[in-house]
């Protein structure tokens, strides 16, 4: 899953739904092997009832839990680990809601199962906070006033501080590209690209 | 306007509660109209804001649905046997449990349907709800449950169903009561008269509201205590539907609804599943959590009907309307609503000789519900466009006809006078802005890519008013507590009643916490809905605040030895105005320090008698198209809107675009599609069901606010917002796309496939 130059993965960091299908299977024996004790066989399939041990590394803590293979990582964001930032809007990777950062890209948590996520850094919106201070990303998203209900709104950040890390000056049309994953029903896409200039600006400016 | 109550409301509009001292409208402000950041933004970004979904308690229990497969169906037998014995699972509620046989209210609390109905009126009705110990056992369970159904022919189409050998949805037949007319003058006179005439059928498709928060309560009992957390648009409607469901008293149910994530008209009413939720609550004594998969949202929690429209209007040669004929058919789904769209042509414009006629049908379909805007966007696809092709005929510019026949009354029950109506200068200001005249001048272009200019307008035909309390509570230390029972469904509803709190007393707006949405703690406001919080809730916060100064300036008249009419109130200091050596922090007010606080309790004043009030709209676009692909690129939007008074610039440039943006679903990207076979609705989930994303929208977007109070109305001088902001907008681009290449496009969606078969057909012709 960590490999460079992975053909599946887009340029903004994105995975193509073709590649993720592919990636599941890969990731699965990656993570099983990852769980499995020194000299022990690595088994082929996993009965879904059977738990796996995992230790999962989100916002720079170790997490160590047991998990059903089929648990997603959202799913154990929200309802194992009670963080529940990141929002689940659809649980079936159309509208990023749940999108987090696995290291450092921005990947919808409802299409990552959490065995798949061992190995990784995984980063939430509560990530992006240094003690109670708002991250970059996250003060343009107030001060552009870039959501509405504000339940896609983890979502988009991770997704917009996710793009920034890959380009720090993105146009116009690569943040449209970059955000077009999250979807906001409220309609604050205006404002979103304003926050997203303004965190790009203000980043560069060490903020 | 029309007779039936908001459909905000269920049942009858509350009447104001009490009667407080009214200030007069502001003249100047210093913090109303500027552009101040959410005061819950913070709450937001960080993932702090815990919303309903997000609701984890000790020993809590996740519930799950088993729903109805088929279009239209008879459930014969269930057999839960195997599921009751599988792990972890605690209630399995059907129809025989007890509490759970019960009727389920529609709009109005008309009788349409049982808790669990065994006759499945459509796709995804109830039969089963299960609760676990965890949401992926929950869903086991369900899975484990053999239902024997007896399949019905089913109707999924408007027309079908009113044929009289259709099957039937409901007793009685597929009509919704008899058609809804209204009429005035004589429309044969009127066409007599008229030198022009139009004439032509639209279409729009079901729209789903799709919020990107699904719909779920979570409900846990203490005794006879109930609590839900929802995520609703008004915590009091579900307080009033938990309460008769479960025959309890109003004060022991206990809706909690902080945060929310959206709702446009979807989350008004109490839901079945909140009822399931506190049935098994109570049957396990434990706290249950139900929150329904997007697939079950985008089937049963409502939807914006697909309309039929036929528009005919006729105008002298000088741009006069001198009759507008107007009928439209549309399904409310298996249960009563309404599907009418004939508001907006009835009253937007002046015309002597108007006839519309709304016929709603049952079909075997999701119930719709209120959603943003009612009727109206499908309206104004049918009239805006038709109002386009007038123009066209007469050969004068389309803002011009408009202003020509703008509204000078309500043109119903012999006429009533207006308190406000900026369409006027939404046209004029918003061309200016735009650009149109020129931009009208200026070539489509000779190649595959050509471009056109669009307008559309609107009004909203609702406004709010009473009842609304608010109360607000100043410390000694000049800090404040406003307690109001809105909910803040995005709209920043937390932010402008912080905003005029400030206006009023002088204290920062940081200084000022709310409570809200709360049925035990809060006070009672209707839902949030019909674009009414603001010109409803905002008089009752301001007079809150005013209740409160009051008190300050008669304290601080005794302190300082004054009248009271010689005082004023500024940054939290009472000053006198003939002698300014008399002057007083409110901090400092010993009778204040003595009581520890003020409180000021704050009504919302009845809206002025005989006179009606609007908010209105236009909106300006200009698109691409490319006619090799059928692809719209839109170029740039403007909302010229007449809210009356801008509270908070900010959070009104949102709700402009948002507006927009939904426009751009309706008349682009958004169609429910029912299978022809089956009844089933094939692309129930958001991958199929194309919302707009981020590179859809308009490429550049300009809000011009008429901001002109309309202190007549209320004393905030606020008008409604949220929902005419998508009124004009699919007709504005219809309209821009026919300047484009000359096809008008009368049924929505406009997406490549249809634009492409349009091309071609018009190739063909020449």
């Amino acid at each position: 899953m960590s490999k460079k130059n992975d053909p599946t993965k887009r340029p903004n960091g994105g995975v193509t739904r073709r590649g993720f299908l592919g990636s599941v299977g890969a990731g699965a024996v990656v993570a099983a092997t990852g769980v499995a004790r020194p000299g022990e066989a690595v088994p082929e399939i996993t009965s879904p009832e059977e738990m796996v041990q995992v230790a999962l590394m989100i916002n720079g803590r170790i997490h160590r839990l047991l998990v059903e293979p089929r648990w997603t990582l959202l799913f154990v964001l929200r309802e194992r680990l009670a963080i529940t930032g990141t929002k689940a809007g659809c649980e079936r990777g159309e509208c990023g809601s749940c999108t987090v950062l696995v290291n450092g890209q921005p990947r919808y948590a409802c299409m990552s199962l959490a065995v798949e996520a061992v190995g990784t850094e995984i980063t939430t919106v509560e990530g992006l906070l240094d003690g109670e201070e708002l991250g970059t990303v996250q003060k343009a998203f107030v001060e552009e006033d870039a959501f509405q209900c504000g339940y896609c709104t983890p979502g988009q950040i991770m997704a917009a501080e996710g793009l920034l890390r890959i380009n720090p000056s993105p146009s116009f049309d690569e943040i449209r590209c970059g955000m077009s994953g999250n979807l906001c029903r409220c309609g604050a896409y205006p404002h979103i690209v304003n926050a997203v200039t303004t965190a790009a600006e203000n980043k560069k400016g060490g903020q | 306007m029309d007779k039936d109550s908001p459909y905000w409301i269920d049942g009858s509009v509350p009447e104001t509660p009490g009667t407080g001292e009214y200030p007069d409208p502001w003249k100047k402000t210093e913090i109303v109209g500027t552009r101040v950041p959410k005061v819950d933004g913070y709450e937001r970004v960080s993932g702090a804001a815990v919303y309903p979904h997000d609701v984890s308690l000790p020993e809590m229990l996740h519930g799950a649905i088993l729903r109805c497969p088929h279009a239209h169906a008879n459930v014969l037998k269930i057999d839960t046997s195997k599921a009751e014995k599988m792990p972890g699972v605690l209630a399995v509620l059907t129809g025989d449990s007890p509490g759970a046989d019960m009727p389920w209210y529609s709009r109005g609390g008309q009788f349409s349907g049982r808790l669990f109905d065994t006759h499945c009126r459509h796709e995804g009705e109830e039969v089963v709800a299960v609760a676990a110990e965890t949401p992926l056992q929950a869903v086991d369970a369900i899975r484990a449950i053999a239902v024997e159904y007896e399949i019905l022919p089913f109707v999924i189409d408007d027309e079908a169903a009113l044929d009289p050998s259709a099957p039937a949805v409901q007793e009685g037949g597929n009509m919704v009561g008899e058609p809804q007319v209204r009429e005035r003058g004589d429309l044969a006179a009127g066409f007599a008269e008229a030198d022009v005439v139009v004439e032509r059928t639209y279409s729009t498709k079901c729209e789903i509201h799709a919020p990107m928060e699904p719909h779920g309560s979570v409900a846990k009992w203490d005794g006879n205590r109930l609590t839900i957390w929802d995520t609703t648009q008004g915590v009091y409607s579900v307080q009033q539907g938990m309460a008769r469901a479960m025959e309890l008293p109003l004060a022991n149910v206990r809706v909690i609804g902080h945060y929310m994530g959206g709702g446009f008209g979807a989350k008004l009413e109490v839901g079945k599943y909140t009822v399931y939720a506190a049935l098994m609550a109570k049957a396990t004594g434990r706290p249950v959590k139900i929150f329904l998969p997007r697939e079950d949202c985008m089937l049963v929690t409502g939807n914006r009907p697909g309309n039929k429209m036929t528009v005919k209007i006729g105008a002298k040669n000088d741009g006069t309307l001198t009759a507008i004929d107007y009928k439209s058919l549309g399904s409310n789904g298996a249960y009563t609503y309404n599907a009418g769209t004939g508001t907006l042509a009835a009253y937007l414009y002046t015309c002597p000789n108007v006839r519309t006629e709304d016929t709603t049908v049952y079909t075997n379909a999701g119930k719709a519900r209120p959603m943003r805007a009612p009727g109206f966007p499908q309206g104004a696809w049918a009239l805006e466009q038709a109002m386009d092709e007038l123009a066209q005929k007469l050969n004068v510019d389309p803002v011009e006809l408009r202003l020509q026949n703008i509204l000078e009354e309500l043109q119903a029950g012999g006429g009533r006078p207006l308190t406000s109506n900026q369409l006027s200068e939404c046209l004029k200001k918003g061309a200016a802005e735009f650009g149109w005249t020129t931009a009208r001048r200026k070539s489509q272009g000779d190649g595959h890519l050509r471009r056109g200019v669009g307008v559309a307008a609107c009004f909203w035909g609702y406004a709010g008013g009473p009842p609304s309390t608010v109360v607000v509570k100043l410390f000694s230390d000049g800090s404040v507590n406003l307690n109001m029972g809105a909910s803040d469904i995005g709209t920043g509803t937390k932010t402008w009643a912080a905003m005029i709190v400030a206006e009023e007393l002088g204290v920062a707006v940081d200084q000022i916490q709310i409570e809200h949405a709360d049925t035990a703690t809060t006070q009672y406001a209707t839902s949030s809905g019909g674009s009414k919080t603001v010109p409803s809730d905002s008089p009752a916060v301001r007079a809150a605040a005013y209740a409160v100064k009051v008190q300050l300036m008669r304290m601080a008249a005794e302190q300082l030895e004054v009248d009271v009419s010689d005082l004023e109130l500024r940054d939290l200091t009472v000053s006198s105005r003939s002698d300014t050596e008399k002057t007083v922090e409110v901090t400092a007010l010993e009778k204040l320090g003595r009581q520890g606080l003020v409180i000021g309790t704050g009504y919302r004043d009845p809206n002025p008698e005989d006179k009606v009030t609007f908010p209105f709209g236009a909106q300006f676009c200009e698109v691409q198209v490319n006619t090799r692909t059928g692809e719209v690129q839109l170029l740039q939007f403007l909302g010229a809107h007449d809210s009356g008074r801008v509270l908070n610039r900010l959070t009104y440039d949102n709700q402009v675009f948002g507006g927009i943006a939904m426009g751009v679903g309706l008349a682009m990207t958004e169609e429910r599609v029912l299978d022809r076979q089956t009844g089933k609705m094939a692309n129930a989930n958001l991958h199929d069901y194309k919302i707009p994303t981020m590179k859809d929208v308009a490429i550049e977007h300009t809000c011009v606010p008429i901001d002109i109070p309309d202190n007549e109305f209320n004393t905030t001088g606020t008008k409604g917002l949220g929902e005419p902001a998508t009124i004009p907008t699919a007709a504005a681009i219809a309209n821009a796309v026919h300047d484009a290449i000359g096809i008008r496009v009368t049924d929505s969606p406009i997406n490549p496939i249809q634009l492409v078969r349009l091309l071609a057909e018009q190739r063909k012709e020449a």
